[in-house]
């Protein structure tokens, strides 16, 4: 490093309990810098940017900002020292307009009345410059996610932030609305602003930050420019081994196991005359922007809700009414979209969500009561199968981080014999290691000769698993294309609704079923 | 037929009305103010029933009726002081712990009031707040009647409640408070102290809240009874969602309750004859359901309300 580092974090250590969340961690941060800080969840990262911003006390070390030492454990001071921070849960109030969220706390109390007018025409000021548009007297709670997440990021400017940190910032955003957050972020790196974001996401990393510093197991282990590294070598630095995504093999499908004709489902994100038929040992992947539609097909395909016009025919029979537990019953695996409302109950018992979805079958209950010892044998064996890491039957589920609630998740739903699997975003919010071991399950299920309808956000998991691919676009469905046939430029066109030239990018890429 | 109308022709039904919403304007703002910051303030009924004895007490005793009304705010401080301890530092339920304090200073007031007072067949009575007369508008035709001659504190009433809707929304001490309620942990993060604010804005809510139970024994009646609450602090609390949290529809809730509670006496001695008087006693409660019913949907809750802080959790 040339020029003395606006940001320095010196020898920093933190113990939570047993555990080392930093060990010894240091790192620097030049202006107009653009900072990685990669690793898997549980590594440190969000330990390490929470001292920085005082949230924490570190128990050894020093944050020196633009080459004075802050006082540890004071936001306050780290605000003055004009370090801001957009946290992966947004801290916003969502009753309050966006202008009130940006001005609290930047008056002193005891002014007898804002002053709202200078604070109005400074965040226009902000706003400007950076190409953060975002209307100041609109409710938060109304706003789009990418558009809170710039309130967020406003609200550390507007306090003359010069070192700006994100918490996962892309965890939340739809590919698109990432792009455009990273653009924004090169912009105020170019305009002096320094930056650290913390991500597991390799592909983002390597093309958003300048420098990279990989984190494992709370120890900074490496450290690269982004010009001059792989995602390979990123990917076995962060594991700490070589990690490869399972290949998918040649399909060999079967019987149509789900099949829609011209399916309907009114609302605003509903489905409109949708066509699809997913056979036996094949998966179909929908790629589409979050909000396409995704939920309201995922629903549908897991007995949630019954669609309104058409036919849709599972194994072989049209769909009456909707009803979760005969599609349960017939053989319909569930991974939904958002785990931790739909997939499991945080405060109960990984035994209890274990059972939670077959709870009226013999197995596990008999005459109204359940059967604990059977239910608390059936965990165990999900967690020994499926290598369900810091897990044991009467431990809270919420415990577990995502990436192992979501193998229990699979587990308890690929653990009998699973016929139809409909994956909803399987892998957000995992990191690789977790990502590697959830598609080695779904591959696995399909080739056990369940059909498997991956609907996911993530083009390179689709590509990667999926044999046959449509894109969901405000509800409608695209023509299938074989996967062997699809590349990024032609699925980023189906996923724009432009799927007639896309098929003409293909060729012969679209076949009919 | 017509004398059901006739009713509301009559000034001495206006100037019931702020009378008998003084006392609940007084409860209902202080129970928003520790909603607004995330507490819900459940010892709102004791609170008030203390004020009402210490104030009456304290005029018993000999002292200034101003003083009754300060001593009623200073106990109600106190034990918003014990609610904030037990809710914010320590974390515990709001419901029970707000509970446990209408409980306890329920039975203080009595125990209190007894100590003073030794049992008799007719409670003692004071001196009570006269009618302010103010030069000009009490003099006007009706409306003096019906609305400038009240006592003083109900004129205060109702310039808390404008001066709490100021401070709320004008000023960068209420946005602390609101963000409070809405995130503490956002509010924080940007150097507001959630903790300190709650302390504060609780302490603030239940010294109104012992305000409006004193205004009972100093203004509207003249003596302590300890069943004189009536509930009135469960209406503040329901008036405060009718509000939305806002304390300018406070201010209109707790008038349109007190509109309806004083139709409903006046009923009674027109149509009482025919009628079991009860039936109307129920009139003001099932209109304010009626009126909770169709307001609180649209209501937007803080969404802290209820959730202790804890720095560092989310």
């Amino acid at each position: 490093m040339t020029a003395s580092p606006v940001l320095d974090l010196r020898n920093i250590t933190k113990r939570f309990g047993d555990t080392l969340a930093n060990d010894d961690v240091s790192v620097s941060l030049a202006k107009g810098e653009v900072l990685a800080l990669l690793g898997e969840n549980g590594a440190g990262k969000t330990t390490l940017m929470s001292i920085l911003f005082g949230h924490y006390t570190p128990d050894a070390g020093t944050v020196h900002v633009e080459g004075r030492e802050l006082p540890p454990g004071k936001p306050r001071a780290a605000i003055r020292a004009g370090v801001g921070m957009v946290h992966q849960h947004f801290s916003l109030a969502t009753n309050l307009t966006v202008l009130e969220n940006v001005m609290t706390g930047t008056e002193s109390l005891l002014r007898l009345r804002s002053d709202t007018r200078a604070a109005r025409a400074r965040l226009d000021d902000v706003s400007q410059r950076f190409g953060l548009v975002v209307d100041p007297d609109a409710r938060v709670g109304d706003l789009s996610v990418g558009e809170q997440q710039r309130v967020e990021i406003l609200k550390a400017l507007y306090n003359d932030a010069r070192i700006l940190i994100l918490d996962e910032p892309t965890a939340v955003l739809t590919n698109i609305e990432a792009e455009k957050l990273f653009r924004i972020l090169r912009d105020m790196a170019r305009q002096g602003l320094s930056l650290i974001f913390i991500s597991h996401k390799l592909h983002e990393v390597l093309a958003a930050a300048d420098r990279i510093v990989v984190l494992r197991g709370g120890k900074a282990v490496a450290e690269r420019r982004a010009a001059d590294t792989s995602k390979e070598e990123l990917a076995e630095l962060m594991v700490g081994r070589r990690v490869e995504r399972p290949r998918r093999e040649a399909a060999t499908p079967g019987e149509t196991v789900l099949e829609a004709r011209n399916v309907s489902l009114s609302g605003s994100k509903g489905l409109s005359h949708v066509n699809f038929a997913l056979r036996a040992g094949e998966t179909l992947g929908i790629i589409g922007v979050s909000g396409n539609g995704q939920t309201a097909l995922a629903h549908l395909a897991s007995g949630l809700v019954r669609h309104e016009e058409g036919d849709l025919i599972l194994f072989g029979n049209p769909v009456g009414k909707a009803s979760v537990r005969a599609f349960i019953e017939a053989g319909v695996g569930r991974i939904p979209e958002d785990r931790n409302a739909e997939g499991a109950v945080g405060d109960m018992t990984i035994w209890e969500n274990a059972i939670l979805e077959r709870i009226w079958s013999p197995t596990f209950s008999r005459h109204g009561l359940i059967d604990r010892a059977a239910a608390r044998r059936f965990a165990a064996e999900i967690i020994k199968a499926f290598d369900v890491r810091g897990g044991a039957p009467d431990k809270r589920i919420r415990l577990l981080s995502g990436g192992n609630m979501q193998k229990l998740i699979l587990g308890r739903n690929l653990h009998e014999q699973t016929k139809l699997l409909v994956a909803a975003q399987p892998t957000r919010g995992l990191d690789e290691g977790a990502i590697a071991s959830v598609h080695t399950r779904i591959l696995d299920a399909r080739k056990k000769g369940a059909g498997v309808l991956l609907i996911s956000e993530d083009l390179d998991e689709v590509i990667q698993l999926a044999d046959r691919i449509q894109a969901i676009v405000k509800g409608r469905l695209s023509p299938p294309v074989a996967a062997d046939q699809a590349d990024a430029r032609m699925l980023g066109l189906m996923m724009a609704g432009d799927w007639d030239k896309a098929g003409h990018v293909a060729g012969r890429g679209t076949h009919e079923i | 037929m017509m004398e059901l109308f006739d009713i509301f022709a009559s000034a001495g039904l206006w100037a019931a009305v702020l009378r008998i919403a003084t006392p609940l304007i007084f409860g209902t703002l202080g129970a928003l103010l520790c909603e607004r910051v995330g507490v819900l303030n459940l010892g709102i009924e004791g609170i008030m029933t203390f004020g009402a004895m210490i104030g009456w007490l304290t005029v018993y005793q000999g002292g200034d009726l101003w003083l009754g009304l300060l001593a009623a705010a200073f106990f109600g401080a106190m034990f918003g002081l014990l609610h904030a301890v037990l809710t914010v530092p320590f974390g515990l339920s709001q419901h029970v712990a707000g509970l446990g304090i209408t409980l306890f200073a329920s039975s203080l007031s009595y125990y209190v009031f007894r100590l003073a007072v030794p049992v008799a067949s007719s409670p003692p009575t004071i001196e009570p707040f006269r009618p302010l007369q103010i030069p000009f508008l009490s003099d006007l035709p009706f409306l003096g009647t019906a609305l400038f001659n009240q006592t003083a504190p109900t004129y205060l009433a109702i310039a808390v409640a404008l001066a709490l809707s100021y401070v709320l929304f004008r000023t960068p001490l209420g946005l602390a408070m609101r963000m409070t309620g809405e995130n503490p942990h956002g509010a924080e993060a940007q150097g507001v102290n959630p903790v300190a604010v709650r302390f504060g804005a609780i302490i603030a809510g239940s010294a109104l809240m012992g305000v409006g139970g004193a205004f009972l024994t100093l203004s509207a009646f003249n003596s302590f009874f300890p069943t004189m609450m009536q509930g009135r602090g469960w209406v503040c609390i329901a008036l405060v969602v009718f509000a939305s949290w806002n304390p300018g529809r406070a201010l209109l809730g707790a008038l349109l309750f007190a509109l309806f509670d004083a139709y409903q006496l006046r009923l009674q001695t027109v149509i009482g004859k025919t009628v079991p008087y009860q039936l109307f006693l129920m009139i003001p409660y099932i209109l304010s359901i009626a009126a909770l019913a169709v307001m609180a949907r649209r209501a937007r809750v803080p969404q802290a309300l209820m959730q202790p802080y804890r720095r560092g959790e989310r």
